[in-house]
């Protein structure tokens, strides 16, 4: 009884860590974007916390950087189970432009297990509105 | 009694890796210092083994909220090496998107702004308000955010005249929403309360710091590229250069709006004004050996870029000076003596791009001559140095850690 009341409130409302690992920015604003008004990711129940203790869902943005890679997987260690990795954006899946730095790695899924993944450069609003809700019905 | 507390480099306050290092005495801060490299990508060495095309594209991707004013200002320097003249019809769109940029940059800001000051029904005000500009941003360039307009010679799309006239219509919603957003910034009193006398920098010491941008015209110093240095069509446009005399997050929230408010004219300026012919013209695929410096006011302040071509189609080096670096002397300074709870309203202030400016900086000590970043092969003779002197055969010799 109580399993299925948590499995049905973290479906109903995932809370969301956002995690810059790297990205250039854009992506990050187009996860805000997401938030505001005109597309308003909360109508789902998503909810943006600032600790990873409280969180559910990463969404990783940006190939992780050399510096980050260690925090990275402390980060992801603090969050409870269970969690799950959204990697978001071209250079979160594959590395995208920065391919061949001395600094940055291939993508999240280096790191960290990945559940799903949202391609573009960066990506928009509605993708990652269609990732997120994809996610949710997977877990259903 | 003083301790010292570590923020970041991942904390709700900050939007972007960061760690600040600070130095407190009750709830006053003494010092700071920052740790920066989070997110340090690599991009000059990136950039000397790509052809000169292939960088507009990585040039853009330094930064995703000035993505346009890193690539014009690449763009440039390359024109300029290649003694290149642009389409006149195509600096002119150029100039449009950069000003169409300036404007979601300082709505964000704005936004960013009324967040960090508690006032939420401000931060998604001006961020509804902001979708405007991205939906002309995508009707002109088929990108929200990485337009990739840019090209040498020109852009590489033309606008008609469906397109000048929708952009026209909407520029009045916008204006008349930052004619309210001015009005709020100089009258709200839980607003003017928490920003008036935060974050304070006298004009002197903003000089003294090098601090550029919004940061620095707020302190008085009426100091805009595109007055003191004009590119691209900007000697043709008229404009003033906003300053605010207050020296605090307050002035550099009035001065923000009011280069809103000189944006908007500047657009329909450029719009009215758009000359006809080609919007490109073609470039040539090699440069000749050369070096140039090319300057861009960027929405938070002066960005530059140097480029040294050796007659490839690669350029020899590229190195990125973004108007954050700039602007985090200046940052200490304002933090110096304020409260640990103004911390995220003054980092926010300078409207930090802690993306744009990772980048690798050596420094040389004034006094002593003394580089404190080391190269690898340093970095090895020093270890060596230290290794040589410990003898390992000693059975009581200490592990060094």
């Amino acid at each position: 009884m109580i399993e299925r009341l948590v499995h049905w409130s973290r479906v109903k409302s995932p809370w969301v860590l956002h995690l810059n690992t790297g990205a250039c920015n854009a992506c990050d604003i187009e996860i805000l974007a997401a938030l505001m008004p005109r597309f308003d990711l909360e109508r789902f129940g998503i909810l943006l916390k600032g600790t990873p203790r409280h969180a559910d869902v990463i969404i990783c943005t940006g190939p992780v950087t050399r510096q980050n890679r260690d925090r990275v997987v402390r980060i992801y260690e603090q969050v409870p189970d269970p969690k799950f990795v959204v990697a978001v954006g071209a250079c979160a899946m594959s590395g995208c432009v920065y391919r061949g730095s001395y600094n940055a790695n291939l993508g999240v899924d280096q790191v960290l297990p990945v559940n799903a993944y949202i391609p573009g450069c960066p990506i928009r609003p509605d993708a990652l509105i269609d990732g997120v809700v994809k996610l949710l019905n997977s877990l259903k | 009694m003083e301790f010292k507390v570590a923020l970041g480099p991942q904390h709700p306050a900050l939007h972007e890796p960061i760690s600040i290092r600070m130095t407190l005495d009750g709830e006053i801060i003494r010092d700071a210092d920052l740790k920066l490299g989070y997110n340090h990508r690599g991009i000059e060495k990136l950039a000397e083994s790509r052809t000169f095309i292939q960088n507009l594209y990585l040039t853009e991707r330094i930064c995703g909220i000035c993505s346009f004013s890193h690539q014009t200002c690449y763009t440039q320097g390359v024109e300029k090496l290649m003694e290149l003249v642009p389409a006149r019809r195509g600096l002119y769109i150029r100039t449009l998107v950069c000003e169409l940029e300036r404007v979601h940059s300082h709505l964000l800001w704005l936004g960013v702004a009324g967040q960090e000051a508690g006032f939420e029904s401000f931060f998604m005000y001006t961020w509804r308000d902001r979708e405007v500009v991205m939906d002309i941003l995508d009707w002109i360039s088929g990108n929200r955010v990485h337009y990739s307009m840019n090209t040498f010679g020109g852009v590489r799309r033309d606008i008609d005249e469906l397109q000048k006239k929708k952009i026209l219509d909407t520029l009045g919603l916008l204006q008349q929403r930052t004619e309210f957003y001015l009005n709020l910034a100089a009258s709200e009193p839980t607003f003017v309360g928490r920003l008036a006398g935060v974050g304070k920098l006298s004009k002197e010491q903003a000089i003294a710091l090098c601090a550029v941008g919004p940061t620095l015209r707020a302190s008085g110093v009426p100091m805009d590229v595109r007055k003191d240095d004009p590119y691209a069509v900007y000697d043709e446009v008229p404009f003033e250069v906003c300053t605010a005399d207050s020296c605090d997050v307050l002035g550099r929230a009035v001065v923000r709006v009011k280069e809103l408010i000189q944006s908007y004219r500047i657009i329909e300026f450029l719009l009215k004004n758009l000359p006809e012919g080609p919007f490109k013209v073609k470039a040539p695929r090699k440069v000749k050996e050369n070096e140039v410096y090319s300057r861009y006011e960027a929405p938070r302040g002066e960005n530059v870029h140097y480029i040294r071509s050796n007659g490839s189609d690669k350029p020899e080096r590229l190195k990125v000076r973004a108007p954050t670096l700039a602007n985090y002397a200046a940052t200490i300074a304002m933090l110096k003596n304020g409260f640990i709870a103004d911390i995220p309203l003054i980092f926010a202030a300078i409207d930090p791009c802690i993306c744009c400016a990772e980048r690798l900086v050596q420094l040389d000590d004034a006094c002593s001559g003394e580089r404190s970043v080391l190269t690898f092969s340093q970095l090895r003779a020093m270890a060596n140095e230290r290794y040589k002197k410990i003898d390992f055969r000693k059975k009581e010799t200490a592990w060094p850690f």
